[in-house]
């Protein structure tokens, strides 16, 4: 590659929140007529560092110079002022205007307001780039693709040098996608310069020109594209096996107690969230989840609870006791309660899904058990004893039961939580970032807790982020991503590396074996 | 970098995480003395007269005479009534503004039965009669936006607002259709009303009492009042635990419903006999602003409407006595209630101010 301008670059950039590193101290350069990848786990700080560059956060240290030259940028319209638009993950464009309104608005350049100019000028650059959009439309007419080349005309229109697409794919169909990067092509080869953050290794391999990684708020390295592989990368990205010595045990008589076969779930958009999932749990072992956030963990979790719509497919509860077989799909939680499953589940959102925050530890406690009875007045003297045993058993730091649990901390919210869950005594616990956020005796506790009830024969699905636990903890490991299933691997086997891939491929094992017997010889 | 500055703005809010009931009491009583003391001063600058004075004609306006007891009681059973029936709703995060449609179809519905049915059959059958209509007819008049919110997410202030609009036009047609001639009022019909016990407001507030219980013991103790504040607190615990969200918006309404009816019924069967356009007078818009001083707390909220009916009370005879323009007894009621409700922000927030020397201020960053 011949020597390029630098059109960016960030010298030691650090931001912390409170308590928490975002970025540390990262160096990047970025060059004209480029297209940047930046790859990282959750949390790894490539939202963050995109948003210094954007003028959404400013760096608490560190410099960033534009053209070689020092820039201060405060916010979105210094940005813009130095050329730099970032396209946010989720859209920031008014429903009942039309597109050209969109673009335009906020620009305070003197000149009138000339619809007919406008969208002359929104077609050109259209055009120049290979876009397909109708000035005239309006936003809540349009499909996801569309309001993102909105997006995009937005800060091109602004005369943007550099942009930064914060997971632009996500949104989209395979064929979206690659119209949207051989758009990204035209424009590079156009001397612009581009910064992309996605998740899918196969994205970064196709469309970037060098890789950035970022690895808990630290820049690893970067890389060029064509002298990398994708092991290289998910190596960087993952970092070396930590041990963690969770204590784990052989499953004991496992036995089916869930199938999963083939469900399949579409959202508004179209975009499949969940592709063709199929798999099993088995009685005594722990079978953990792993994948970036948002690859289908939570709808996946959400379609055995009943909580979320499945298109097709089936979910397929095998009761411990009699051996029957009932089908959860489209139940709802009570339906599923009214079969006899025992099925408990930590949700993701503990203050939005699974407690009620204002209310006391007593009264949610009562969440689960309340209907008990015939009487129609509440029966508070179980629950009442469930908290006091639960305050003590699990260590749950409050003042006494009847503080809202909004006022906990987060270990001690995740305590009563998951101690009411396991209260319930139930045949398949599934949780689902349990530790996010705690400390690590908290995470600790969870931990043990998780493993003492697959000793007792429960089967537990656990989604996890870190993968050191995973390996550590699980008897067999998921990994999702794109909502399909990449793999499945056994937990006392498995090498990190080898998860690491598995998060970022786009093929399912399904795909995989059909691509085998096809004979095909693909990529 | 230079330009950089790390300027802490000079005043900002935290929220407070928890405040000892007693400072929080202190802090309520601190806040009615200060707005006591400014009404005084506004008064005298407006009524030229000394704060005592005023005050003594606000509580002589409410409890001077027996009479003016009585209709203190009476106003403030009726706006409690009003009041507890959009408890529910409201906790549940609905926000029913239609209690004022809702209680004149309630009294439409008692007036209807007395119109057609008095003297025609035996007196009890004519009183259950008339119960049951007022109180299905409340629920009707609330069912319909429920039922359109549970089904298609209407929005339901807008949805009860435009009902109130419905029955206060019904009732004005079936005014002009039933008195052909002369002032357009219906005569009283007190022989059909419901019967009197002891004085004439006694029953309104005995019935409003036992509402009143009955509705904290519901929203406290019962299972429905606890899918209530699931519901509002967070609809996807809600769906989390498996409540039919839908069932219970429309199960809620009906409750908000049948009680704004009992209040129509109060209102005309109990006290009027008759009904007009105004019946309502506003009060299911009142009572929106009580329930909210109480935190839908039913006991809390029978200090709440005391205060809302004695400042209106005495601000009318402070008009009588004075000669002042009504605007001034309005003043004087809001400045009332933006005090009251004004301190609830300083016990849920906390003001700081930026500290002087920037030395601290570079102290504190540094850890």
């Amino acid at each position: 590659m011949s020597e390029k301008r630098i059109a960016l670059e960030l010298r030691g950039v650090t931001k912390t929140f409170g308590e928490v590193v975002a970025n540390k101290n990262v160096d990047l350069t970025l060059h004209h007529g480029e297209i940047l990848a930046i790859l990282g786990e959750n949390g790894s700080g490539k939202t963050t560092l995109m948003n210094m560059i954007a003028g959404i956060y400013y760096p608490d240290e560190g410099h960033i110079y534009v053209d070689g030259e020092e820039a201060n940028i405060r916010s979105p319209k210094d940005a813009f002022a130095y050329g730099v638009g970032m396209i946010h993950q989720h859209f920031k464009l008014v429903d009942v205007f039309s597109a050209a309104d969109n673009i335009i608005l906020g620009i305070n350049d003197g000149t009138k307001y000339n619809k007919k100019e406008i969208a002359k000028k929104v077609s050109a650059i259209a055009d120049k780039y290979g876009f397909h959009l109708e000035p005239g439309k309006k936003i809540h007419e349009m499909a996801v693709s569309e309001k993102q080349t909105v997006e995009i005309i937005k800060v091109l229109y602004r005369g943007a040098e550099i942009l930064i697409l914060d997971e632009p794919t996500a949104v989209l169909t395979p064929q979206e996608t690659e119209k949207l990067f051989n758009v990204l092509r035209n424009m590079r080869d156009d001397g612009k310069s581009i910064i992309i953050i996605t998740h899918k290794m196969h994205e970064v391999m196709s469309i970037s020109d060098r890789v950035a990684v970022l690895r808990k708020g630290e820049h690893i390295a970067t890389v060029e594209t064509a002298k990398t592989t994708e092991a290289e990368l998910a190596d960087m990205m993952i970092g070396k096996k930590v041990s963690l010595n969770i204590e784990r045990s052989e499953p004991k008589n496992p036995q089916r107690r869930l199938t999963v076969s083939n469900i399949n779930s579409k959202n508004e958009d179209g975009i499949s969230v969940l592709d063709n999932i199929s798999f099993e749990v088995n009685s005594g072992e722990i079978l953990g989840i792993a994948g970036i956030a948002g690859s289908g963990q939570r709808e996946l979790l959400e379609s055995i609870a009943g909580l979320y719509h499945l298109d097709s497919g089936s979910i397929v509860y095998v009761d411990p006791k009699t051996d029957k077989e009932e089908n959860l799909r489209d139940k709802n939680p009570i339906q599923i309660r009214e079969l006899g499953v025992r099925l408990s589940f930590v949700p993701e959102d503990r203050l939005g899904m699974g407690l009620v925050g204002n209310m006391d530890i007593i009264d949610n406690m009562m969440l689960r058990s309340y209907r008990r009875g015939h009487s129609a007045f509440l029966d508070r003297s179980k629950p009442r004893e469930l908290a006091e045993n639960i305050i003590k058993s699990l260590e749950v730091v409050t003042p006494d039961a009847h503080t809202p649990v909004r006022r906990l901390s987060g270990g001690n919210v995740q305590k009563v939580l998951v101690g009411r869950e396991i209260a319930a005594s139930p045949s398949l616990l599934m949780a689902a970032y349990p530790v996010r956020g705690l400390d690590i005796n908290s995470s600790y506790m969870i931990y043990n807790l998780l493993n003492k009830q697959k000793e007792s024969g429960v089967a537990v699905v656990f989604v996890g982020e870190d993968i050191d636990v995973l390996i550590d903890l699980c008897d067999r490991i998921l990994v999702m991503n794109s909502g399909k299933i990449t793999g499945i691997v056994d937990a006392r086997t498995a090498k990190k590396e080898e998860i690491g891939l598995l998060m970022t491929k786009s093929t399912s094992i399904a795909e995989d074996e059909a691509a085998q017997k096809g004979g095909a010889v693909n990529g | 970098m230079a330009k950089q500055e790390h300027k802490q703005p000079l005043v900002h809010i935290v929220k407070r995480s928890a405040m000892p009931f007693k400072k929080a009491l202190a802090i309520r009583a601190a806040a009615i003395v200060i707005a006591l003391l400014l009404c005084g001063i506004i008064a005298m600058m407006l009524a030229k007269t000394n704060p005592i004075n005023i005050y003594g004609a606000m509580i002589k306006g409410a409890f001077g005479t027996e009479n003016k007891i009585w209709n203190l009681l009476q106003d403030i059973a009726i706006l409690l009534c009003i009041s507890l029936a959009i408890t529910p709703a409201f906790k549940m995060k609905f926000w029913n503004c239609g209690a004022e449609g809702q209680v004149l179809i309630g009294g439409l519905g008692a007036v209807t039965v007395m119109y057609f049915l008095g003297g025609k059959v035996a007196y009890p059958v004519l009183l259950i009669i008339m119960i049951a209509v007022s109180i299905l007819a409340g629920m009707i008049w609330a069912i319909i936006p429920a039922l359109f919110k549970a089904q298609w997410n209407t929005n339901e202030t807008l949805f009860t607002l435009m009902m109130n609009y419905i029955a206060t036009q019904l009732v004005a047609f079936c005014l002009k259709s039933w008195v052909k001639s002369g002032s357009g009022v219906l005569t009283p019909m007190e022989q059909y009303g419901l019967p009197r016990i002891g004085h004439r407001y006694l029953l309104n507030i005995i019935v409003v009492v036992v509402i009143t219980a009955i509705m904290y013991v519901y929203l406290k103790y019962s299972k429905h009042g606890y899918e209530i504040s699931v519901v509002g607190e967070s609809e996807n615990t809600a769906k989390y635990i498996g409540i039919n969200v839908k069932k219970v918006i429309i199960r809620t309404l009906l409750v908000s419903g049948a009680v704004c009816g009992i209040a129509g019924l109060l209102l005309v069967g109990g006290t009027d006999h008759t009904i007009t356009t105004t019946t309502v007078g506003g009060r299911g818009f009142t009572a929106i602003m009580v329930s909210w001083l109480a935190k839908f707390n039913p006991l809390v909220m029978v200090l709440t409407t005391f205060l809302v009916v004695f400042l209106q009370k005495g601000s009318s005879q402070m008009q009588y006595d004075f000669g002042v323009n009504n605007a001034v007894s309005d003043i004087i009621t809001a400045i009332i209630l933006f005090f009251i409700i004004g301190c609830e922000f300083f016990i849920n927030y906390k003001v700081v101010f930026r500290k002087k020397e920037d030395k601290a201020v570079k102290e504190a960053e540094q850890k």
